[in-house]
């Protein structure tokens, strides 16, 4: 369980790290916070000539409030977004990501790179259709998540590009619900719901090789947030999915899920909208926060 | 590659390949083998230390990533003088350990729970030590030692407490790891 050798540049701004990647010409990996990456070397199931490490490159680890978005840097780490009060949809994913010491280290910018379709912040990103900024040799673009994800451990990325930021807005309300067998597991349904900018989003993750969007489910929404219009919609979502046989669950079960858990965030999402709670201020056991500060 | 880093308080550098993990340069280059690698991918949380206060699974991070850092690792809990630690005592006192395999990332790991919260409850502290993977004890005896060790240090940050009496030694002598953890974040 040791890495293949591989020679190592810290970089020191976005461009430099394009440069190296070039330079490595196409055998170069960026090293984030290597929750992902790690374990791959590791196993061996990637052996990288170069790695890029851009965890010391200024100015890409904050996060920045712009009236109703959110920007943020790729290098903002799991543990500063369940940490963050801005947007309650994004502590309330955080908080299902792995444990303490993945999400101190893990980034915002790595997992969306990496693309896993089982993991939170793809299917997040998709719902709030989030903007990605990417850097490559031939300047910035800009490109939404809903074209980023192109199959599964497969974004749209160049081999010298890096994603640099990512800007998603904050929803006026919204639902989050995981079906994993373990605590901090990858997530065998994630379904996210959020109304933005007065129109629903409904998405689900770990069912496919990408984050699927339900447009019959946003349309019943958008008609209406009854409890029936609530549960044709998780049934629409159930409908749009055709999910696979594995060890971890069956087709007919995970599909059972998909409409379990659509039900559940677009619950948490409707119920949230009428009486305006804020749950996220929960995600962490604020009382004792408190009394530690004082 | 040259490392320089902070290990226990003490200045420390090693010359390491790039691929050596954090893990294998404090227990290969450091001698430092109280943290364990159980698992080498990041799922049994056995290699958990501290790195600038945070915790970290130490064999996901390269050495070479660590250069400039503080670390803690269990080998820094203990005083000078080799008093243990509240979290370290409350393992013992609570049978929290059977083996020991896993107990030094169980330690840095209920250190960084209670860095964060003062009093966490049980289902708190199920999920946050979650991390961290025990194939003897059952999980019960760590629970109540991280609520023992959650009780002591709240009773040593009264402002009428014990204080001056708990610490050993030399005020001006910064060996007590909670406090230059705490002091890191």
């Amino acid at each position: 369980m040791k890495a293949a050798p591989f020679d190592y540049v810290r970089a020191d701004s976005v461009a430099s790290c394009v440069r190296a990647l070039q330079e490595a010409d196409g055998d170069g990996k960026i090293i984030a916070g290597g929750q992902s990456l790690a374990p791959v070397l590791a196993m061996r199931l990637a052996r990288p000539s170069l790695l890029v490490d851009i965890n010391r490159i200024p100015g890409i680890a904050r996060i920045e409030r712009r009236d109703d978005v959110l920007r943020m840097g790729a290098l903002v780490r799991h543990a500063d977004l369940l940490d963050q009060q801005h947007s309650p949809l994004l502590a309330s994913a955080a908080k299902w990501i792995g444990h303490p010491a993945i999400r101190s280290r893990g980034t915002l910018g790595g997992s969306i790179s990496h693309a896993d379709p089982s993991a939170e912040w793809p299917v997040v990103a998709a719902a709030l259709e989030a903007t990605l900024t990417i850097h490559g040799p031939s300047g910035s673009r800009q490109t939404n998540a809903g074209d980023f994800f192109v199959g599964p451990l497969e974004p749209d990325l160049q081999t010298d590009d890096v994603l640099t930021g990512i800007d998603m807005p904050i929803p006026e309300t919204w639902g989050f619900a995981e079906l994993s067998r373990r605590h901090g597991d990858f997530g065998l349904v994630m379904a996210v719901t959020a109304l933005v900018h007065g129109s629903w989003r409904v998405a689900i993750g770990g069912i496919a090789g990408v984050p699927l969007r339900v447009p019959e489910a946003e349309a019943l929404l958008d008609d209406s947030t009854a409890p029936a219009a609530v549960r044709a919609a998780a049934q629409a979502a159930a409908a749009a999915v055709s999910p696979g046989d594995d060890l971890h669950a069956s087709s007919q079960y995970r599909r059972a899920m998909v409409e379990e858990y659509t039900h559940r965030s677009i619950t948490q999402a409707v119920t949230q909208g009428t009486t305006h709670q804020t749950p996220g201020a929960a995600t962490r056991a604020s009382s004792d926060h408190t009394a530690g500060v004082s | 590659m040259q490392v320089n880093m902070s290990v226990n308080g003490r200045a420390a550098t090693v010359d390491v390949e790039p691929r050596r993990t954090l893990a294998d340069a404090l227990r290969e280059d450091l001698g430092l083998t109280g943290t364990h690698l159980g698992c080498e991918h990041g799922v049994c949380g056995a290699c958990t230390v501290m790195v600038d206060g945070q915790p970290v699974r130490s064999c996901l991070m390269f050495a070479v990533q660590a250069d400039g850092s503080s670390v803690t690792t269990i080998e820094g809990l203990a005083s000078d003088s080799g008093e243990l630690h509240a979290v370290q005592k409350a393992f013992c006192d609570k049978h929290g350990l059977q083996c020991g395999f896993c107990t030094p990332g169980m330690l840095i790991s209920a250190l960084d729970l209670l860095h964060r919260e003062v009093k966490p409850s049980r289902e708190r502290i199920r999920e946050e030590m979650s991390g961290n993977i025990c194939r003897c004890t059952g999980y019960v005896g760590i629970v109540d030692a991280v609520e023992q060790a959650a009780q002591e240090l709240a009773e040593w940050n009264e402002p009428d407490g014990e204080l001056e009496g708990v610490i050993d030694g030399d005020p001006d002598h910064d060996s007590d790891p909670v406090t230059t953890a705490a002091e890191a974040r």
